[in-house]
């Protein structure tokens, strides 16, 4: 425990960088199970009301856009690998292929939210906005709105979620760049990435249910 | 200690090939009318395709038991959330028949 070889980032209520990262990841899982139970309300809403209207779900659903909700789902994932490269590339201090992986994370982020926004605009374009607006078969008008109202809140948390990994994901860039991240201290990364990795799983289960349901039926 | 295990680069692109495979598969097999195996279809492939990202994107197949116990625990508490909501409202038309 002497003082003159604690590594910088060391702080001092940790015996070793390995006791602090242990800390760090344990403490990011723990965020990560309130966000968990965060979006499994909403999924437990989604899962009442899809059974109470499974036609006029199946109805709405068919409303989106597979071929965007496809291309948003491997750009995604993509992200997802450049995200765990740059964990790799910071565990062995190559502090270029972080800055490379981290920014190529960013701009895949950016071309989902970019696509995301695309989808949003037609949906307004399509008068398919909850609300006095909205039209749709008069048959499932009422419910339609709920599956839609769902539509917008779960994949508008889940672009809220991408705009902070984004900032994030800023914020590591900085760090790696003024020398901070090295292979003995990488654990923002890795946490960043635990985080980044968590809003990818949210589209893995939001996909299918939104996108999917009712496809064949139309 | 397992914490600080690099995992070789060809784990993760073997792990991104088969995700994109899935998502690949869910899309197909979504425009065939299995009835009531079309959800069932979709969230087995969801499941398994978090699955992989929680074990090796997010380093938890490396990671210590209590991270395990964690991740396992948010499993177990969403399972309660989504069981108990829905053994209600699935069984309230029961009473029709009571």
């Amino acid at each position: 425990m002497s003082d003159v070889h604690a590594h910088p980032a060391l702080a001092h209520h940790f015996d070793s960088l390995e006791e602090q990262k242990e800390a760090a990841t344990l403490g990011m899982w723990v965020f990560l199970v309130t966000e968990v139970l965060f979006f499994g309300g909403l999924f437990a809403t989604y899962a009442i009301y899809r059974t109470w209207y499974p036609d006029a779900f199946a109805a709405a659903s068919h409303e989106l856009d597979v071929t965007l909700g496809t291309i948003n789902t491997a750009v995604l994932i993509t992200s997802s690998l450049t995200m765990a490269l740059a964990v790799h590339a910071a565990q062995l201090g190559q502090r270029a292929k972080i800055m490379v992986f981290l920014a190529l994370t960013m701009a895949l982020g950016g071309v989902f939210l970019g696509i995301k926004s695309v989808e949003y605009y037609h949906k307004f374009a399509e008068h398919l906005i909850p609300g006095p607006g909205f039209q749709f078969e008069k048959e499932h008008i009422r419910h339609a709105q709920i599956f839609f109202s769902l539509y917008f809140v779960m994949t508008g948390l889940h672009a809220l979620h991408m705009i902070i990994g984004f900032g994030i994901m800023l914020v590591m860039l900085w760090w790696t760049w003024r020398g901070t991240i090295t292979a003995e201290y990488y654990s923002p990364i890795e946490i960043s990435g635990l985080y980044w990795h968590f809003v990818d799983i949210v589209w893995i289960f939001l996909f299918p249910l939104l996108y999917l349901i009712g496809r064949h039926a139309h | 200690m397992h914490t600080n295990h690099i995992v070789p680069p060809r784990v993760y692109y073997a792990i991104f090939g088969i995700l994109m495979l899935c998502t690949y598969l869910t899309v197909q097999i979504a425009f065939f009318d299995l009835g009531p195996l079309n959800v069932v279809a979709a969230l087995t492939i969801a499941v398994f395709k978090a699955t992989l990202v929680v074990l090796f994107f997010m380093h938890v197949k490396y990671s210590t038991k209590l991270t395990w116990a964690v991740v396992l625990g948010s499993v177990f508490w969403l399972g309660i959330l989504l069981a108990l909501t829905m053994s209600d409202y699935l069984t309230r038309v029961w009473r029709t028949y009571g």
